[in-house]
């Protein structure tokens, strides 16, 4: 790893991690989910930094990371729009207000804005199906959720975001 | 610490709880959190305080009572009075009325008795009842004695006899009798051994195990250590969904003060017996919660299962003998071990014993997690506790058993729910998901809907399942789009045949489960879109019939 990343303070917090766990293999999964809190995606530089301390070549690094849902691999936008797409969530019309979502900021599920400001995600299950349809927005999660009340509160953060700017 | 110590906790706790006449419990589970219940708990606090009432009336933080329906939730206790959408304005009202006067507040109490009437809540009757982040509300309530029992009074072989006795069954869906399980791994020589608690929820529709992680952690706990004890484990893993942050900081609380109190570690109550927990996260893979992909995981490998023979019991992690448990069993097993095998034995029926957390959801009026005997019917579930479908709407088919469960139609209904019953009629008792749906949803985008869900989760290590699930989906949606024909619904079902008896794990074997189910309930439906070209529900765009001039 070249110095400018090993002084990168969310690096140490992974290396630091790593020691915790000893350097253990077993402990790949663990340690990918603690980059993945740190830096709200694996890049290859991290995945590769991760396979060099394991000792387990990228290729295996690489498989797990993108095995599980889970990971992001990708920089998402400063916004999240995740909509629960469980059974229960499903039944009750989260596909509807996800692809009304989807015409009105001309964006697909899984991808972000080219501007860099919303992503959108589509999710198995939150667990919370007796108030489905579930949407979350950022941290916030918006149970019986209707269109409207979607589409309106992205508008919302789509505004803040251009008065900030 | 010694078992006689947790006696004594409990009876200090038992006291302090006494000491109070009223105790207002909020219910703070990832149900009731979104909808305000972290204000709710302080405005409690605030008005009890403000009151003057601190030392009539104890406000508590709790799991999920289970009526997520009408969140937040409010319990109050003497009396089981439960309050529904409760809003930070009603608080003052209630206490007010309910404290100073003695008297329930009508207007925001829940008043449906037929929601618990037919319940019967063992596994979750300390949920929305003791604060899950607090140890000693849990041995208050008699938690840990049952180890203490284990310990003390019992062999490691009077423990598994109890626990074949109860009959108790694997709850993570396939029902294989716990006590056996435990058999092998005990018989087995090979060191060190481990024991796994699985909630690696993954069906969706399902929150049983989340909810009683949040609410009753210790219950978890226990249960592991008893097992560890009777099958000779040093080391447990719990391997949860990163989905559930909740769960998640629950549990790890619970392990940590179990540390603490000497429940977890070396000489646990001053036995020989030695037995630490770690949390595990997932990473959103469905076909993790089987139950050698599971091991993978652990291992910090891709979840991918491994063919058996050889079981778990005798190679599991690192190729050690494991013992691998779902969460739901696991809490049962605390008490049958205080009130022995006999007793659980004469619930439910004398196959299938005991209690299931079932999440009722989708088009009922009183979505939300019930706990119920085995034996009771579909029926009672659907209109007696979830109240039927919602005025205007009928009810079409009812779904059990999570996305590799079955679709099951009204006439099907009387059916008791007992693993034989529902694997029978297609079903699987699986995780514990219903869901129904009325009239607005279609029955070949509903199994469209599994198939696909099969698909995307297919770890892609056996030709059947990874091959087999994306030619089905291939056939359904050509019939959703209008372009079907009445040979496909034969190739459909050999298909799923074909993919049933030949996948390698749980999740290959079962996806076909939701096509085969409708394909026999609901044929007729299938033939209406492709003879008619119509969608009964008005779900499907289908394409127009092009008129062939010959």
């Amino acid at each position: 790893m070249t110095t400018s990343t090993s002084l990168d303070k969310r690096l140490i917090l992974v290396d630091k991690a790593i020691t915790t766990y000893g350097n253990r293999k077993d402990a790949l999964l663990e340690i990918l989910h603690i980059a993945h809190n740190v830096y709200g995606y694996l890049d290859k530089k991290i995945l590769l930094h991760i396979s060099e301390k394991l000792n387990i070549p990228p290729s295996q690094v690489y498989g797990v990371a993108t095995f599980y849902n889970y990971f992001k691999l990708k920089k998402p936008g400063s916004h999240a729009i995740t909509f629960c797409l469980g059974t229960a969530c499903y039944v009750k019309g989260a596909e509807e207000i996800l692809s009304a979502l989807e015409k009105e900021f001309n964006i697909r599920r899984g991808e972000t804005s080219a501007d860099g400001k919303i992503s959108v995600f589509a999710t198995r299950c939150v667990g919370a199906c007796a108030m489905a349809p579930n949407v979350i927005v950022d941290d916030e999660m918006i149970g019986k959720a209707t269109k409207e009340q979607v589409l309106e509160k992205v508008r919302k953060l789509l505004e803040g975001e251009r008065s900030e700017t | 610490m010694k078992p006689e110590e947790i006696q004594k906790i409990a009876e200090t706790e038992h006291d302090l709880r006494m000491a109070y006449k009223y105790r207002i419990n909020v219910c703070c589970s990832s149900g009731c959190l979104p909808f305000g219940a972290q204000k709710l708990l302080k405005a409690f606090e605030d008005a009890v305080k403000e009151l003057g009432l601190e030392k009539v009336c104890k406000v508590a933080r709790t799991g999920c009572v289970g009526t997520c329906s009408v969140a937040p939730v409010v319990l109050i206790d003497p009396g089981n009075h439960l309050y529904q959408n409760v809003k930070p304005e009603d608080v003052k009202k209630i206490v007010q009325e309910h404290i100073i006067n003695g008297r329930v507040l009508e207007e925001c109490v829940y008043k449906n008795e037929a929601y618990f009437s037919k319940q019967y809540r063992l596994i979750l009757r300390n949920a929305g009842k003791i604060d899950p982040l607090r140890i000693e509300d849990y041995i208050a309530v008699g938690g840990y004695s049952a180890l203490a029992k284990a310990l003390t009074h019992m062999t490691p072989e009077q423990v598994i006899y109890e626990i074949s006795l109860s009959g108790l069954r694997g709850r993570g869906g396939a029902g294989f009798p716990t006590g056996q399980k435990w058999n092998f791994v005990a018989k087995s020589t090979a060191k060190p051994k481990y024991v796994v608690a699985n909630l690696d929820e993954g069906d969706p529709g399902v929150f049983a195990n989340r909810t009683l992680a949040e609410a009753d952690p210790h219950a978890i706990v226990e249960g592991m250590v008893i097992a560890a004890y009777a099958v000779g484990a040093e080391k447990g893993f719990i391997y949860i969904r990163s989905e559930y942050p909740l769960a998640i900081q629950t549990l790890k609380k619970a392990i940590e003060q179990a540390k603490s109190y000497g429940l977890l570690g070396n000489n646990i109550l001053g036995s020989t017996l030695n037995f630490d927990i770690e949390l595990r996260l997932g990473a959103g893979a469905f076909v993790a919660g089987e139950e050698t992909a599971i091991l993978s995981s652990i291992e910090g490998l891709r979840a991918t299962p491994r063919p058996r023979p050889p079981y778990p019991a005798v190679s599991g992690l690192w190729g050690k003998p494991t013992l691998v448990n779902n969460v739901e069993t696991l809490a049962n097993v605390p008490l049958i071990i205080l009130n022995g095998g006999a007793w659980f034995s004469k619930i439910g029926t004398p196959k299938c014993t005991g209690t299931k957390c079932f999440s009722l959801t989708g088009k009922v009026k009183n979505p939300g997690l019930i706990e119920v005997p085995m034996g009771i019917t579909l029926k009672e579930i659907v209109y007696e506790i979830g109240g039927g479908v919602p005025e205007g709407r009928k009810f079409k088919a009812v779904l059990v058993g999570g996305p590799s469960g079955g679709c099951l139609p009204e006439n099907m209904l009387s059916l008791p729910i007992d693993y034989e019953s529902l694997t029978q009629a297609g079903a699987i008792m699986g995780s514990g998901g219903i869901v129904v749906i009325d009239d607005e949803s279609c029955i070949v985008d509903t199994a469209r809907f599994f198939i696909d869900f099969c698909m995307d989760e297919s770890c892609g290590k056996c030709v059947p399942c990874r091959a087999g699930i994306p030619k089905v989906k291939e056939i359904l949606d050509k019939i959703m789009t209008g372009e079907g024909k009445v040979e496909d619904l034969n190739v459909l079902e050999d298909l799923s045949y074909l993919i049933r008896d030949a996948s390698l794990c749980g999740l290959g074997q079962t996806a076909p489960n939701p096509v085969l189910t409708t394909l026999k309930y609901f044929k007729q439906e299938y033939l209406t879109h492709i003879v008619e070209r119509k969608c009964p529900a008005g779900k499907c765009v289908l394409k127009k019939v092009e008129v062939i001039k010959e």
